[in-house]
C-alpha cells in the first residue's frame, strides 16, 4: 500500500481498497464489498451519532463502491448532512458523492438545494465553487430552476472573486445547455459580453466558453462580442510567448482562450466593420505565418497546441468563405501537413481539406493534392485515416478527376476495412453516376462494385444501376452485354446474379444476335446460377425467364421444361411456386401478342434524387455528407440526363409514390402485388380489359403498365390537384410495397401550389411513333394507357384511364380535338365515356381514326373531371402519325432499285444527317424500322451495315409508296436518312418522324 | 466535452466524468464499447477517431489511457492538451503520479479534474490557479487520528 501522499488521509478507506485489490476474483470482492456495505448500514444505523471525519470516510467507501460498478441504495442522507459542515474537505466529499450519485429523490434534492444556497450566499469563495461545481456537475431541471436567477447574479457581481466568476460562467453554460428555457437572457448579458476584456485570462477562457454557448442560440444579443474577441485575440497573436506568464503553454501563448474566440467567431459571418475585418485578416495571416516559422520547442505540447490554434483559424477561414487568399494559403498549409510524420496531423488535415473542397475558391487548390491523398489511401497504416483520405477523394471528386479517384477508390476497396466497405460502396456508385460522361462506364463501375465487395453493395445501388440502364437506351445493350460477360464467372455474387437476370430479361434481345450469347445461352448461363441463389433471387429470375418467353419464342419450349419441373411448379415456396404456376399457364394461353403487351419492356423511371445519396446522408447523419456538386454550385447534367439539378429534385418531391406493382420485385407479400395471371386469366379478349388492380393498366401486369413516366410536364398538370391532394393523400402508398417504391418513396407526396395550368403534355409521343401500344401519360391521379390497331388508312385506338387514387372522379370527359386544318386530314371520332371513374378502376374508351390525306400535326386529348371537387383539366398530344398508315411491301432488289430512280425529282427525296441519341445497336435499329411500318428488305442494299424499307401510306384518297435507306456510320455515331415517296409532303414528314427515334 | 475517461491497459475503469445526463445503464455500455475500441489500437495510430456521433480523442500515458469525447466541432488537437494538462496537474499534485495515486486517491482525481474543467468546459489553463485552489482546500484540512 502506498503512502498516501497528501492532504487528509483516510486510512480506512485505503485499507479497504488495498482488500479489494488483493481480492483473486469477482466473488471474493463482491464479498469484501458486501461485508463492507453491511458495516457501513450498522454504522449509520448505530444509535452512536457519527462524527464528521468517519462520516466522511463511510461516504467515500460507498462513492469508491459505486464507482467500481456495484449498486448503493443508501448513503444519499448521510452525504447531504455532509454538505453542511463546515468544515472543507467534509462538504467536498458530501458535494462529490451528490455529484455522482444524484437521483431525483425530491426530499432530497430540496434538502441539496438548500445547501447549494447557503454555501452560495456565504461569501466563502471556496464554499461557493463547491457549490457552483455541484450545481453544473448534477446540471439538472430542479437545479435549473433553484439557481438560474441566481447564478447570473454572482457571475457579473462587481465584488465576486474571479476564480467564483469562473465557476458562475460555466455553472451557467451548463444550465443553458440542458435547460436553455430556464436561463433568461436579461441586463446580465451585454455585462457578459464585457468579461471579454477582463484582466484575468481565467475569467476570459470562462466567459468566452459561456458567450459561444449562447450566441449560437441568440447570435444578436451577443453581437458585440465580436469586436472584442477580434481585439482579445489581435493582442494575444502579438504578444510574445512570455507576456502572458501562465498562459502561456508550451511556448504558445493562450491556445485554449486562442482557440475558444475563434470558436466564437464562427458564430457569426465576416464582420461587416471594415477596421475589425481587417484586424482579423492580420490575426488569421499572422496565425498562418507562425506556421511557418521554427518550432520554438521540439516537444509535442508546443506543436499541438500551436496547431490547435491554426486549425481552429482554418476553420474561421473556411466558415467565413470570403477571403480567396487566405482559403488558398490554408490550403497549401494542410497540403504540408498532409505529408507531417504526425499521423495525428495528417488526420487532421485530411479532415480539414474535406470542407475546404467544397469552397469554390478553393475546390481547385485542394483537387492538386489528389496524388498525396490517393498515396494516403494506399499507404496509411490507420484505418481512421484511410477512413480520412476516402471522405477527402469524394468531397475533391469532379468530372475532371472522377475516373481516377473512382478507379482508386475501387482499387482500395479489395483491401478496405470490413467497417468501411459499405460507406465506399456508396461513394462510388454516388460519384460514378453524378459525374459519368459515358454510361458504359458507369455500368462497368458498378458491375466491378459488385464483383468486388457483393456483400457490402446494398439493394439501393443495384436498384439504380438497372433504373439508368432502363432509363438509357444507349447504354441498354452494352449493359446486356457486359452483365453477360461477368455472369460467365464460375462464381459470382447474387447480386449481380439479380442485376443480370434483370437486364437480360430486359434486353437480352440486344445481344441475342451474336451466336456466342443466343438466347438458349443466356437461359442456360442463367438458370446455372438459380439453385445458388436466395428464394427472393430465384423468383426474379423466374420474372426474366417469363420475360424471354416473349424475348426469345425459340426457348419458349426449354423454360416451360424448367417452369413444369416439379422444383419449380410444387416448390415449397409459396412465391415461388405462385410464379410458376402463373408464368407457365400465362405462357402456354395466351398469344405472342398478349405476351408481348404483358411483358413489355419496362418504361422509364422517373427522375429522383439517387435513393443512395439519401442512404449515404442517413448513414453518416444529415449535414456530414455534402453533394459535392451543390456545394460548388456547379450544373453538370447528371446520368438521367437532368440538367437541372434544382428541377428534378423538385420533381421528385412533387411526384406521389408511384404504384409499382413491379414484376420483377420478388419479395413482396403476394396480397399486394398484382398478381399476373389472375388478371390475364379473366381476360375475355386481348382488347376488353377489366379493371382487377387499382391503378393496374389492363393487360399489362408486368411493371411496364405500373410504373410510369413522371415527367416535370405531368407534373405541371397535376398543380390544381394540389390542395385535395393533402387532404386525402392517395391510397397508393400502401399498396405500393414493391421494391423499387420503397426506396423511392422517402419524399413524402407535396404536391405543388399554385393555378391550374394547361400544357399540352407531348413527352411520351415519340415513343409511340414505332410501337402501338403504352403508357401514354401519368400523373398524381391518372394514368392513360394505350393500345392501337392499324389496318390500311384505319386505326382504332383503346384509350384507358386509370384513377390513381381511392376517391371518384366525377364529370370525367375526354374527347379528341383536331386542330388547325387537321380536322380535313383526320377524323377521329371518341365514343363518349363513363361519366364516373371509381377510385382505383379503369376507364376505357375507343377511338375510331380514318386518316383523309397526309398530315403532320396530332389529335389532341382532352380530359376533364372533377377529383375532390377540383376541376382537373389534362390535354395530351395523341401519337396518331402519319407512319400508322404504313402497309408495308416485300420488294426484291431490283424492284427496288427500279422504284427508287422511279422518285428521283429533287423534290421527291429528303435526306437527313443526325447524331446517334441512342447506341447504334443493329438489333433495336431493325426493330425500330419495322415498328415504324415499313417492310424492312435484306439484302438489297449492296452495303450489309445499311437498312432499306418499303411501304405505302393509305389515306382516303391516295396511297403514297415510300421507300427508305438508313445509313449508320459507327465511327462517326452518325446516320444519314434518305426518304423517298411520291409527295414531298409525305416524305418531308416521315423524314422528321423516323430521324427522332436512332 | 461529452465525457472524460481513464482506464487502465487491462480495461480498468479509473476515472469517469460525465457532462451530460447519461443513465447508468447507458454508460456502463458505452465505457465498455469504448474501452474495447482504444485498447484494440496500436500505439502508432492516430489520437483521434469516430465513435458513434462522437469524436473521441485519447493518450496514453503508461498503464493509463486518457480518453475524451468531444463534439463533431469541437478541437482534437486543443483537446490532446487538455489531457496532457489533466496529467500534470495530477502529476504536480502527487509527485510523479501512477496510476496507484489515482486508485486510492481517486477522490483527489476528481477534484482536479473538477478544479480544471466544469460542465466540459475548461475553467482556468493556467497550472498554477487549478494547484493553488487545490492546496488551498488541503490547507483547510484538519488532521485526524487514524481510526
Amino acid at each position: 500500500m502506498p503512502a498516501v501522499s497528501k492532504g487528509d488521509g483516510m486510512r480506512g478507506l485505503a485499507v479497504f481498497i488495498s482488500d479489494i485489490r488483493n481480492c483473486k476474483s469477482k466473488e471474493a470482492e463482491i464479498k469484501r464489498i458486501n461485508k463492507e456495505l453491511a458495516n457501513i448500514r450498522s454504522k449509520f444505523k448505530g444509535d452512536k451519532a457519527l462524527d464528521g471525519y468517519s462520516k466522511k470516510k463511510y461516504v467515500c467507501k460507498l462513492l469508491f463502491i459505486f464507482l467500481l460498478g456495484h449498486d448503493i441504495d443508501f448513503g444519499h442522507m448521510e452525504a447531504v448532512n455532509l454538505l453542511s459542515s463546515n468544515k472543507y474537505t467534509e462538504k467536498q466529499i458530501g458535494y462529490l458523492f451528490i455529484s455522482v450519485l444524484v437521483n431525483s429523490n425530491s426530499d432530497l434534492i430540496r434538502l441539496i438545494n438548500n445547501a447549494i444556497k447557503n454555501d452560495l450566499s456565504s461569501r466563502n469563495p471556496t464554499f461557493m465553487n463547491l457549490a457552483l461545481h455541484c450545481i453544473a456537475n448534477v446540471g439538472s431541471r430542479e437545479m435549473a430552476e433553484a439557481f438560474a436567477a441566481e447564478v447570473p447574479r454572482i457571475l457579473v457581481a462587481g465584488d465576486t472573486m474571479d476564480s467564483v466568476k469562473q465557476s458562475a460562467a460555466l455553472c451557467l453554460l451548463r444550465l443553458n445547455r440542458t435547460s436553455p428555457d430556464l436561463v433568461p437572457m436579461g441586463e446580465w448579458t451585454a455585462r457578459v459580453v464585457h468579461l471579454l476584456n477582463d484582466q484575468h485570462l481565467g475569467v476570459v477562457t470562462a466567459a468566452t466558453s459561456l458567450i459561444t454557448t449562447l450566441a449560437q442560440k441568440n447570435p444578436d444579443d451577443f453581437k458585440t462580442s465580436v469586436s472584442l474577441a477580434v481585439a482579445r485575440l489581435s493582442r494575444i497573436v502579438t504578444s510574445a510567448s512570455t507576456d502572458l506568464q501562465d498562459y502561456t503553454y508550451y511556448f504558445v501563448a493562450a491556445p485554449w482562450l486562442s482557440v475558444k474566440l475563434l470558436r466564437l467567431l464562427q458564430c457569426y459571418p465576416p464582420p461587416e466593420d471594415a477596421a475589425i475585418r481587417g484586424r482579423l485578416t492580420e490575426c488569421l495571416e499572422t496565425i498562418l505565418n507562425k506556421a511557418q516559422e521554427p518550432p520554438k520547442s521540439k516537444k509535442v505540447q508546443h506543436s499541438n497546441a500551436k496547431n490547435a490554434v491554426l486549425f481552429e483559424a482554418i476553420s474561421l477561414i473556411i466558415h467565413h468563405d470570403s477571403e480567396p487568399t487566405l482559403l488558398v494559403r490554408a490550403c497549401n498549409q494542410l497540403g504540408q501537413f498532409l505529408q507531417h510524420r504526425e499521423t495525428n496531423l495528417r488526420y487532421l488535415a485530411l479532415e480539414s481539406m474535406c470542407t475546404l473542397a467544397s469552397s469554390e475558391f478553393s475546390h481547385e487548390a485542394v483537387k492538386t493534392h489528389i496524388e498525396t491523398v490517393i498515396n494516403a489511401l494506399k499507404t496509411e497504416r490507420d484505418v481512421s485515416v484511410r477512413q480520412r483520405a476516402v471522405d477527402l477523394l469524394y468531397a475533391m471528386c469532379d468530372r475532371s478527376n472522377a475516373k481516377q479517384i473512382v478507379a482508386e477508390m475501387l482499387s482500395y476497396l479489395e483491401t478496405a476495412d470490413y467497417s468501411i466497405r459499405e460507406e465506399i460502396v456508396l461513394k462510388v456508385a454516388i460519384l460514378a453516376e453524378k459525374y459519368a460522361v459515358d454510361y458504359t462506364w458507369y455500368v462497368d463501375t458498378i458491375l466491378n462494385l459488385i464483383r468486388i465487395a457483393g456483400d457490402y453493395v446494398s439493394e439501393e445501388v443495384w436498384y439504380r444501376v438497372i433504373q439508368i440502364v432502363i432509363n438509357r437506351d444507349d447504354v441498354q445493350g452494352y449493359a446486356a452485354k457486359t452483365v453477360f460477360e461477368a455472369l460467365q464467372a464460375p462464381a459470382c455474387h447474387e447480386n449481380l446474379v439479380k442485376v443480370g437476370g434483370y437486364i437480360l430479361g430486359e434486353f437480352g434481345n440486344l445481344i441475342a444476335g451474336d451466336p456466342r450469347s443466343s438466347p438458349l445461352i443466356q437461359f442456360n448461363l442463367l438458370h446455372s446460377k438459380f439453385h445458388l441463389c436466395s428464394v427472393p433471387t430465384r423468383a426474379l429470375l423466374l420474372s426474366a425467364y417469363i420475360k424471354f418467353i416473349n424475348l426469345f419464342p425459340e426457348v419458349k419450349g426449354t423454360i416451360q421444361e424448367v417452369l413444369r419441373s416439379d422444383s419449380q411448379l410444387r416448390n415449397a415456396d409459396v412465391e415461388l411456386q405462385q410464379r410458376a404456376v402463373e408464368y407457365l399457364r400465362l405462357s402456354c394461353i395466351a398469344s405472342t401478342d398478349i405476351l408481348a403487351t404483358v411483358l413489355e419492356e419496362m418504361p422509364p423511371f422517373p427522375e429522383r434524387e439517387s435513393s443512395i445519396l439519401a442512404k449515404l446522408k442517413k448513414k453518416k447523419g444529415p449535414g456530414t455528407v455534402p453533394d459535392p456538386e451543390d456545394n460548388r454550385k456547379e450544373r453538370c447534367a447528371n446520368i438521367n440526363g437532368a440538367t437541372n439539378h434544382s428541377s428534378t429534385t423538385a420533381n421528385a418531391k412533387a411526384s406521389a409514390p408511384s404504384f409499382i406493382g413491379d414484376l420483377l420485385a420478388p419479395v413482396l407479400p403476394p396480397i399486394n402485388r398484382p398478381r399476373p395471371v389472375s388478371s390475364l386469366s379473366l381476360l375475355p379478349t386481348p382488347l376488353t380489359p377489366l379493371s382487377l388492380q387499382a391503378y393496374a393498366m389492363p393487360l399489362s401486369p408486368s411493371a411496364g403498365s405500373h410504373f410510369q413516366v413522371s415527367s416535370p410536364a405531368s407534373d405541371l398538370l397535376s398543380l390544381g390537384s394540389a390542395s385535395t391532394l393533402n387532404s386525402t393523400p392517395p391510397s397508393a402508398p400502401k399498396a405500393s410495397a414493391s421494391l423499387l417504391v420503397d426506396v423511392f418513396s422517402d419524399n413524402s407526396p407535396t404536391a405543388p401550389i399554385g393555378a391550374p395550368a394547361v400544357v399540352v403534355a407531348d413527352e411520351n409521343f415519340s415513343r409511340f411513333v414505332c410501337k402501338n401500344n403504352g403508357v401514354l401519360f401519368e400523373n398524381q391521379l391518372l394514368q392513360i394507357g394505350l393500345k392501337s390497331e392499324y389496318r390500311q388508312n384505319l386505326g382504332r385506338m383503346y384509350v384507358f384511364y386509370g384513377n390513381k387514387t381511392s376517391t371518384q372522379f366525377h364529370n370525367f370527359t375526354a374527347s379528341v380535338v383536331c386542330q388547325d386544318g387537321l380536322n380535313s386530314q383526320l377524323n377521329v371520332h371518341a365514343k363518349p365515356a363513363d361519366p364516373m371513374v371509381e377510385g382505383g378502376a379503369q376507364l376505357q374508351q375507343t377511338l375510331n381514326i380514318e386518316c383523309l390525306s397526309d398530315f403532320v400535326e396530332a389529335p389532341v386529348l382532352n380530359i376533364q373531371f372533377r377529383y375532390g371537387g377540383i376541376l382537373q383539366n389534362i390535354s395530351v398530344k395523341l401519337p396518331v402519325t402519319l407512319n400508322k398508315f404504313f402497309q408495308p411491301t416485300e420488294m426484291g432488289s431490283q424492284d427496288f432499285f427500279q422504284r427508287w430512280k422511279q422518285l428521283g425529282a429533287p423534290q421527291q427525296e429528303v435526306q437527313k444527317i443526325f447524331k446517334a441519341m441512342y447506341s447504334m445497336d443493329s438489333e433495336v435499329t431493325k426493330a425500330k424500322i419495322i415498328g415504324f411500318g415499313v417492310a424492312l428488305l435484306d439484302g438489297v442494299d449492296p452495303n450489309p451495315s445499311n437498312f432499306v424499307g418499303a411501304g405505302v401510306i393509305h389515306t382516303k384518297t391516295s396511297q403514297v409508296g415510300c421507300l427508305i435507306r438508313l445509313e449508320p456510320n459507327a465511327q462517326a455515331q452518325m446516320y444519314r436518312l434518305t426518304l423517298r415517296t411520291s409527295r414531298d409532303t409525305v416524305s418531308q414528314r416521315l423524314c422528321d418522324l423516323l430521324s427522332d427515334q436512332f | 466535452m461529452r465525457f472524460m475517461l481513464l482506464f487502465s491497459r487491462q480495461g480498468k475503469l479509473r476515472l469517469q466524468k460525465w457532462y451530460t445526463a447519461t443513465a447508468e445503464r447507458d454508460k456502463k455500455k458505452m465505457v465498455r464499447e469504448l474501452m474495447q475500441v482504444v485498447l484494440a489500437r496500436k500505439p502508432k495510430m492516430c489520437s483521434f477517431l469516430e465513435w458513434r456521433d462522437l469524436k473521441i480523442v485519447y493518450k496514453r500515458y503508461a498503464s493509463l489511457y486518457f480518453c475524451c469525447a468531444v463534439e463533431e466541432q469541437d478541437n482534437e488537437l486543443i483537446t490532446l492538451e487538455v489531457i496532457h494538462r489533466f496529467v500534470e496537474l495530477l502529476d504536480k499534485y502527487f509527485g510523479s503520479v501512477c496510476e496507484l495515486d489515482i486508485i486510492f486517491n481517486f477522490e483527489k482525481a476528481y477534484f482536479i479534474l473538477d478544479e480544471f474543467l466544469m460542465g466540459g468546459e475548461i475553467q482556468d489553463t493556467s497550472k498554477k490557479s487549478v494547484l493553488k485552489a487545490i492546496e488551498q482546500a488541503d490547507l483547510l484540512q484538519e488532521v485526524y487520528d487514524y481510526f
